[in-house]
């Protein structure tokens, strides 16, 4: 499939494509114009990491989002060999935006479960645009105690622009799907490595996303809201998304600093859709590096320092009796 | 020119009749009603029992034992780690609402007795930014609950929120693992969790320790849900069915334990704990 350019790619695309006509001139009338394609070459390098050192948090947001960023179950075939799909929650049914089973990444034998979106229209349809509802929630749980009961490791990649807002999610209790997960990860005897890989939507990304290591691709998201849904309440208008993801903090590198995620994981230039195999790669790499640590942790002192991670997140003042009365 | 000026009795009767701010119309019932007699009558409406919203230091007045109250983190405060830019800052935000309420943040937690059952308790007060929960709250609450824990108490969490508190950003997001983590904790002491949900109970707060509670509780009427039903109504272009997210419909799709009236709260928990606190 062709790469369609994000908006602030366009220069950058449209260079590219006058420099294959500077060279399918030169090959067609036999003239050396190598200086000439030599010093456009050297341009579009030079714009490139212009571009992509310093995207604001919305252009992040939109690479995110891209159509050809590899989504979940491609790690699963790439990152990962020997993918076993499980399906279901054993009560309700088997929900398409959170594939799930077990898989191999280096010697590591796991649990996978993550969200999935859908390329195009009909496979959007099939995995709801990857909004999961209670029964996909349901179903990682099932799927993570499998992981407990087998001594594996539970990986969880997130791409979801949230949990899914509808009527049969609400009557099936969305809310509790999430809650019983956050409460059941944190406890959960095995070791847990979540990977922000595209957008991290809210509840419904940290619905999978209570791990002891987590990791975000360089340009994925992670936010309380979306920026339109924040820009539409602060802002009273969705126009001002931008604004919104600048103000929300949501980019991989913003939430290092604040301590809420353990480790970027770099993407190749321009983003993760322009090379997916070198994204798998490292993936692989970042993922295997974590789990010959965790698994070698002896299990109280894994969900001690799980618990302790967590315990720390948010920033207060006027804490003048630091344990209670 | 007339020798007298003709009196306006309308605009003066009006404003004897009703000061600002003395009579509420209930929602329920159209009933007018004086801000005393609701006030004395728990916030609930004569006529209909439409339940009326409570502040959180009202609600622990009605449900604890008198002078049992034990606040912790009274002086918590809320900062601004994002240097947060919208139409209004989040400094602003919270000076407005601290004036406005006379609280510093969105919860108040701490001990008490109900019939004479140790408790730890948290309450939610929608008036503080519609409750929403920030670091602060979800601080306050890891705590209560971790008190519960190590001094062996039921925890009891009176919730109302519009969810997570945006100025905050994924801080406040993360306040619902840390929140649901210190509960599993308190689980696996064995001690019991009461979550009781008022109106409106959403969002953040709604995916995360108000529907972990060993019984939930709900007041009649109140909104409970994940999203929105705006935004509901806006991805799935659907109707939603009558009574969508109330209590009510809640308790019909075998989501909650009950719906009680607010006056029967107070000996329902203590119900409750006779049989699920831990025997000293």
């Amino acid at each position: 499939m062709k790469l369609q350019p994000l908006d602030f790619e366009k220069p950058i695309f449209e260079l590219e494509r006058k420099l294959e006509d500077l060279k399918r001139h030169s090959r067609a009338q036999d003239i050396n114009l190598d200086p000439e394609v030599k010093r456009m070459q050297a341009k579009i390098e030079e714009m490139k990491r212009e571009t992509y050192d310093k995207l604001t948090a919305w252009q992040r947001v939109q690479i995110a989002r891209h159509p050809q960023r590899p989504y979940t179950l491609d790690y699963f075939s790439s990152a990962f060999t020997d993918f076993i799909e499980l399906h279901g929650d054993r009560l309700f049914g088997d929900d398409k935006a959170m594939p799930a089973g077990l898989a191999t990444i280096g010697d590591h034998r796991c649990v996978v479960v993550g969200h999935q979106k859908g390329r195009e229209l009909k496979e959007n349809l099939k995995r709801n645009f990857g909004s999961a509802h209670p029964e996909g929630y349901r179903k990682a749980l099932r799927m993570m105690r499998l992981g407990e009961k087998f001594g594996l490791p539970v990986i969880a990649l997130i791409d979801t622009p949230g949990a899914y807002p509808g009527v049969g999610a609400e009557e099936r209790h969305i809310s509790e799907a999430i809650a019983v997960n956050l409460r059941e990860m944190m406890v959960l005897k095995t070791p847990i490595i979540s990977v922000v890989i595209g957008e991290g939507g809210s509840g419904g990304a940290l619905g999978i996303g209570v791990a002891d290591r987590v990791l975000m691709l360089e340009n994925a998201y992670y936010s309380v809201i979306s920026p339109e849904g924040c820009a539409a309440i602060l802002w009273k208008h969705r126009s001002h998304a931008p604004e919104a993801a600048e103000a929300l903090k949501l980019t991989a590198r913003d939430l290092e600093e604040l301590k809420l995620i353990d480790e970027v994981i770099p993407e190749p230039l321009g983003g993760a859709h322009q090379d997916h195999e070198q994204t798998a790669t490292i993936l692989k790499k970042t993922i295997v590096k974590h789990l010959k640590k965790l698994t070698e942790m002896p299990i109280e002192k894994l969900l001690a320092q799980r618990y302790a991670k967590f315990r720390k997140m948010g920033e207060f003042a006027g804490d003048v009796s630091k344990n209670g009365t | 020119m007339p020798i007298f000026k003709k009196p306006d009795f309308r605009s003066e009767s009006k404003k004897r009749d009703m000061p600002e701010g003395l009579f509420q119309k209930c929602p329920g019932c159209g009933e007018v009603i004086h801000h005393l007699a609701l006030a004395e009558n728990q916030r609930i409406c004569p006529k209909c029992d439409f339940h009326f919203s409570q502040t959180a230091r009202e609600r622990l007045e009605h449900l604890l034992d008198p002078e049992s109250f034990e606040e912790h983190d009274a002086q918590m405060v809320s900062v601004d780690t994002l240097k947060f830019k919208g139409m209004a800052t989040y400094t602003d935000r919270l000076k407005t609402y601290q004036k406005k309420t006379g609280l510093k943040d969105a919860v108040i937690t701490g001990t008490g007795k109900i019939e004479a059952l140790p408790v730890a308790i948290a309450v939610m007060d929608f008036n503080f930014i519609a409750a929403t929960m920030g670091s602060v709250v979800g601080e306050k609450l890891a705590r209560i609950v971790e008190t519960g824990t190590s001094e062996r108490l039921p925890v009891i969490i009176i919730s109302a929120s519009g969810g997570a508190r945006m100025y905050e950003g994924a801080l406040s997001l993360m306040q619902m693992a840390k929140t649901c983590g210190a509960l599993a904790l308190h689980a696996q002491a064995k001690l019991p969790y009461i979550s009781i949900l008022t109106h409106p109970t959403t969002g953040g707060v709604s995916a995360s320790f108000a529907t972990v509670g060993d019984v939930i509780l709900a007041e009649p009427k109140a909104m409970i849900g994940f999203a929105g039903p705006r935004v509901i109504r806006e991805t799935t272009h659907q109707d939603l069915p009558p009574n969508f997210q109330t209590a009510e419909f809640l308790e019909e799709h075998g989501l909650i334990d009950m719906i009680v009236h607010r006056k029967k709260m107070r000996s329902t928990i203590a119900d409750l704990l006779k049989y699920l606190a831990p025997k000293k």
